[in-house]
């Protein structure tokens, strides 16, 4: 045992997991795998802010340009097609389009890179429905019109399960061993999220809602973002420790962030905005082997012939009459003159693109912070066998109580395939580091399979001869952190706002990292320059 | 050689380990080959013989007798002991189990004949020749009573014929050791040599006494309440077959899939009401599940039946429909017809992937929705993918748990056929070894529950009269007044019903 082994351990998994685990001196099977994905280095070029000359026979000319490919920029691309405009471009940094929603593929299924699902959205959501009408995931409607998903797409049960001290327990929150004082805050947990799923400010807006953008921006939603989540449930008298712990892993797992980082108006968000009204169930998740993947390979497919992949912006130059787009592509800088730029990347890029922002700073662009994650899939030749009779089965989420990650899912779980090899998607925020961006690009594969393994092992010791490879994405700047004051606090209000001939269309706008959200202005953007619908018409 | 009372007491011992190797080794092949009284005969038969051919090879044997006595002893202790659990072992992953039934009953046999001569030897310059062969004898005898009327009676109720096996190998490597203290004069060199060896032995088998109580085999001993034949785990589940005085049966993961006393009544129930619905002449037919074959041989009772495809995801549980004499004589080698495909998968993957033309008949017979996993085998995704797989005209007959005992379980499943476009009519039958039974009969169209079975087929339980009180529900088995859940994958309604509901009874 080295200590460089311990000391790794215990900043990821914390002192008694990593003291655990180096007990345990024998060397194990390590197996194969690489660092894949997110070029994070040629995206930091782009900080460089150089000027870039390109020749005079690449530049293009295109009504619009989308900047970034993930699920805000390909809706706005969608959305332009499917309205019959074809005349614009969408480039994308990576190799392929998809963002944070991006997947792998495997046999026997394929596999997330991040998000891995969609709650069925309400029935007002009306053109979110219509691009799963479009894939065909609608069995119907029921008689108050919701939306009825077809059942082999949404989650199967069990959907969740939660490893605590040696065993694992249905759902997500911890009823094993709780006292009467832990049952009544959980009762009294519930009362206040019932009492904000029915709030309803003078326009009769929902307080929390999907998209956010519908909601309502009364006074009192807006002043629950002025403190932390941690800090209202004190505030609201909450003292449980297992309750504090289901709300903090509510902030990891949506945000990325801790209990005490996170928003108050956030975390009501997370456990308000998917219920109808009071008593109703949470809206039930959308889920595909190989997660929002399915979404994204699906408008990805629409508009490929306006899809440039590899392309990364280096430059936007905005003028009076359009933009000047310019791109490092194959080796070269290919120029795009155009209309309209959609800038559906993540908005702390903007300085470094944008020439003229950072000194007309429409908006600050610095108070966008984002948190990074790395993710690991795990190609397992076999699934663990239970270590107890009586021990809650393999579901699609299975979460760690004691652990700062937030476990794995199983991506064999939606096609029913129960035996056999699968892939487990492991999911680690950088949440409870101080610039755990930087530490994360520090580390290397094997450290972060270490920490995945090591991790995973204490429920499953086998998952070392299990798994015939890990391969690890290190997200640098993984999702928006709606971190206490941010919602309200006014630059993503600014954001909004068309910067001379730049649309910006991001999650980030929302302060949430949802499917819902980018989507929600991928389109917002493409209708802003588009105007109604006729306009699309005539164009 | 003053210990010449304690020696006469090995003889009993020796005489009681041989004959007790000899029993077990033909009650095990009669267990799992079946036919016992081929198989007492033939054992017997090798085992005196093999003790013959023992007896006069001992001639060959002219130095330290003593010695070999003890080497001899510890070397039946070994292979005696390890026996039965030997051939368990054995005949679950070999094919030529005969072989080494037959050469472990011969190797035991001879040593045991090599022990008493030898014995004879060593004391003969001790005793007068009549006295020495009146004692040894007349002891040998006196151990074959003890252990007829011990094996019976006391071991194989106990402790089971793994652990009688390694008992008593354990109790002839104390022979062989205690033999190395009450004939140390006459053995002399490395004495400490074979004291080690015979210590070795006794741990070994100690070992094997102690892990065989904590293997699952041994721990199923007591819960099964019938001698186990074969038991062994797949990835899938753990298969146990059983032979009691009502017959073989089989168990998957402990619970109770047939008893070969009943099962008839279970399988004639299961199959015919579907060819009794069906309109025209049955020719393509599919059973999911129902590894053991047994709705099998029903089907093939049909002439006009051209084919038979049967999906069960266990490799092993379809294999032993096929290997297993008990289970082949009981599905009359249904696995061997040629007009029988089996495939291995999921049939829920299965279902979801492949391309046939439609059946016109299909028989559901999978375990009882006792975990997730078989939850989803009767979920309207599921019968809606079955029904993609079927011809319009298709018959269909799912077993529905126990309408008696998990009422709102057998109704979740009948309201799941329901909502996935089925007409289904309920049935249920009464099998002594499972209680009472519920089925669905189904189609994808409106139709009359038939009259009769078809005509020109042989039945043991199945009347035209027993076939219309099938469909009839007492009150205490019909559709409860509260609202009963549809079972969907995304709510796995029926394991919860299942689990509450079977508790109960636990």
């Amino acid at each position: 045992m080295n200590l460089s082994r311990r000391e790794l351990l215990m900043t990821f998994l914390g002192a008694p997991i990593a003291l655990a685990a180096c007990e345990r001196s024998a060397p194990r099977a390590f197996p194969e795998g690489e660092i894949v994905g997110a070029n994070w280095q040629l995206g930091h070029v782009l900080r460089e802010g150089r000027s870039f000359e390109v020749a005079a026979d690449k530049w293009q000319q295109v009504r619009v340009a989308i900047v970034g490919a993930g699920v805000a920029g390909l809706a706005a691309a969608w959305q332009m097609k499917r309205k019959g405009v074809n005349d614009f471009v969408v480039l994308e940094l990576e190799k392929e389009a998809g963002g944070t929603s991006r997947s792998g593929e495997g046999s026997p299924v394929g596999f997330p890179w991040g998000a891995h699902y969609l709650p069925v959205p309400f029935r007002e959501n009306a053109e979110l429905i219509e691009l799963l009408d479009e894939m065909s995931l609608i069995e119907g409607r029921s008689d108050e019109g919701d939306l009825i998903i077809k059942e082999q797409y949404l989650c199967r049960e069990p959907e969740e399960r939660v490893f605590y001290k040696g065993r694992w327990y249905p759902g997500l929150y911890l009823h094993v061993g709780e006292s009467e004082a832990d049952k009544r805050e959980l009762a009294a947990f519930e009362e206040k999220m019932n009492a904000w799923v029915n709030w309803r400010d003078g326009s009769g807006r929902r307080a929390f809602v999907v998209p956010a953008a519908l909601g309502s921006d009364d006074a009192e939603v807006a002043a629950l973002d002025r403190i932390s989540f941690g800090e209202w449930l004190r505030r609201e008298g909450f003292t449980s420790e297992r309750l504090f712990w289901y709300c903090d892993y509510a902030c990891r797992d949506d945000y990325g962030l801790k209990l005490e980082e996170t928003s108050a108006w956030a975390g009501l968000f997370y456990f308000c905005s998917r219920v109808r009204k009071s008593g109703d169930e949470s809206q039930p998740f959308i889920a595909f082997p190989e997660g929002n993947g399915r979404f994204v390979r699906h408008m990805a497919n629409q508009v490929a012939e306006q899809m440039r992949p590899s392309h990364a912006v280096v430059s936007i130059v905005p003028g009076d009459g359009g933009a000047e787009v310019v791109c490092l592509a194959d080796g070269e800088l290919r120029g795009f003159r155009c209309e309209k730029v959609i800038f559906a990347s993540p908005v702390f890029t903007a300085p470094f693109v944008i020439r003229g922002f950072s000194e007309e700073r429409p908006f600050d662009a610095s108070a966008f912070h984002s948190n990074s994650w790395f993710v690991a899939n795990l190609q397992m030749k076999d699934r663990p066998r239970s270590r107890f009779a009586r021990d809650f089965p393999l579901a699609w989420d299975n979460v760690l109580y004691e652990s700062p990650s937030l476990g794995y899912v199983n991506a064999t779980h939606q096609k029913g395939i129960d035996y056999g090899p699968t892939v487990w998607t492991y999911y680690y925020p950088m949440c409870h580091e101080e610039n755990g961006r930087t530490k994360l690009l520090n580390y290397d594969w094997r450290e972060l399979a270490e920490v995945a393994l090591t991790d995973i092992g204490r429920a499953h010791p086998e998952i070392w001869e299990l798994t015939t490879r890990i391969d690890i994405m290190r997200w640098g700047h993984a999702m928006i952190s709606p971190r206490t004051g941010f919602i309200w606090g006014g630059e993503r209000q600014k954001a909004m706002q068309p910067y001379r001939n730049i649309h910006f269309a991001h999650t980030d706008l929302s302060g949430l990292a949802l499917f819902e959200e980018a989507f929600f202005h991928g389109l917002r953007a493409a209708k802003d320059i588009y105007g109604d619908e006729r306009k699309f018409a005539g164009r | 050689m003053k210990n010449i009372p304690l020696l006469f007491l090995n003889v009993v011992v020796i005489a009681t380990c041989g004959l007790i190797y000899e029993l077990l080794a033909a009650t095990v092949s009669s267990y799992v080959l079946g036919d016992s009284v081929t198989q007492f005969s033939l054992i017997i038969g090798i085992y005196l013989f093999a003790m013959g051919v023992g007896s006069w090879l001992s001639g060959f044997l002219e130095k330290e007798l003593a010695r070999k006595f003890v080497e001899i002893e510890l070397a039946v202790a070994l292979i005696g002991g390890f026996s039965a659990p030997l051939l368990f072992l054995t005949f679950a992953s070999v094919s030529y189990f005969g072989i080494i039934l037959y050469s472990m009953v011969f190797i035991i046999g001879a040593l045991v004949g090599l022990e008493i001569p030898l014995l004879m030897r060593i004391l003969k310059d001790e005793l007068d020749f009549k006295d020495l062969v009146s004692r040894v004898l007349a002891l040998d005898y006196v151990g074959a009573l003890v252990a007829a009327l011990l094996f019976p009676i006391f071991l194989v109720p106990k402790l089971g014929l793994n652990r009688t096996s390694l008992l008593f190998g354990m109790l002839n490597a104390v022979v062989g050791l205690w033999g190395t203290w009450l004939l140390e004069p006459l053995i002399r060199r490395r004495l400490t040599v074979l004291r080690v060896k015979g210590f070795i032995v006794l741990v070994l088998l100690a070992i094997g006494f102690i892990k065989a109580d904590s293997l699952t085999t041994m721990a199923e001993d007591g819960l099964f309440p019938d001698q186990i034949v074969y038991a062994k785990s797949s990835p899938y589940q753990r298969i146990v077959v059983t032979r009691g005085k009502l017959g073989h049966s089989l168990f998957l993961n402990g619970n109770l899939q047939f008893n070969s006393f009943d099962e008839y009544r279970y399988h004639e129930a299961l199959v015919h009401p579907a060819f009794a619905a069906f309109e025209g002449e049955p020719r393509r037919v599919l059973v999911l599940g129902g590894g053991d074959g047994l709705a099998v041989r029903e089907i093939l009772k049909y002439p006009s039946v051209e084919s038979v495809t049967l999906v069960d995801l266990d490799p092993l549980m379809t294999g032993l429909s096929k290997e297993l004499p008990a289970l082949a004589e009981l599905n009359r080698n249904a696995m061997d017809d040629p007009r029988v495909e089996v495939i291995n998968s999921d049939a829920f993957v299965w279902l979801d992937n492949v391309e046939l033309p439609p059946f016109d008949i299909a028989i559901i017979d999978f375990p009882d929705p006792n975990n997730f996993a078989l939850g989803k085998l009767y979920s309207t995704r599921f019968y809606r993918l079955l029904r993609a797989r079927l011809q319009p005209e298709a018959a269909v007959v799912i077993q529905c748990t126990s309408p008696l005992y998990a009422r709102k379980s057998f109704w979740s499943i009948i309201k799941t056929l329901e909502a996935s476009g089925f007409t289904v009519k309920p049935f249920q039958t009464t099998v002594p070894s499972f209680g009472v039974w519920g089925y669905a009969l189904a189609k994808m169209q409106p139709f009359e529950r038939p009259a009769a079975p078809r005509t020109g087929v042989e039945f043991k339980f199945l009347t035209e009269t027993s076939f219309t009180t099938l469909f009839d529900f007492p009150a205490d088995m019909a559709l409860p007044d509260e609202e009963i859940e549809i079972n969907r994958l995304d709510n796995q309604a029926l394991v919860r019903y299942y689990e509450t509901e079977w508790r109960r009874f636990e």
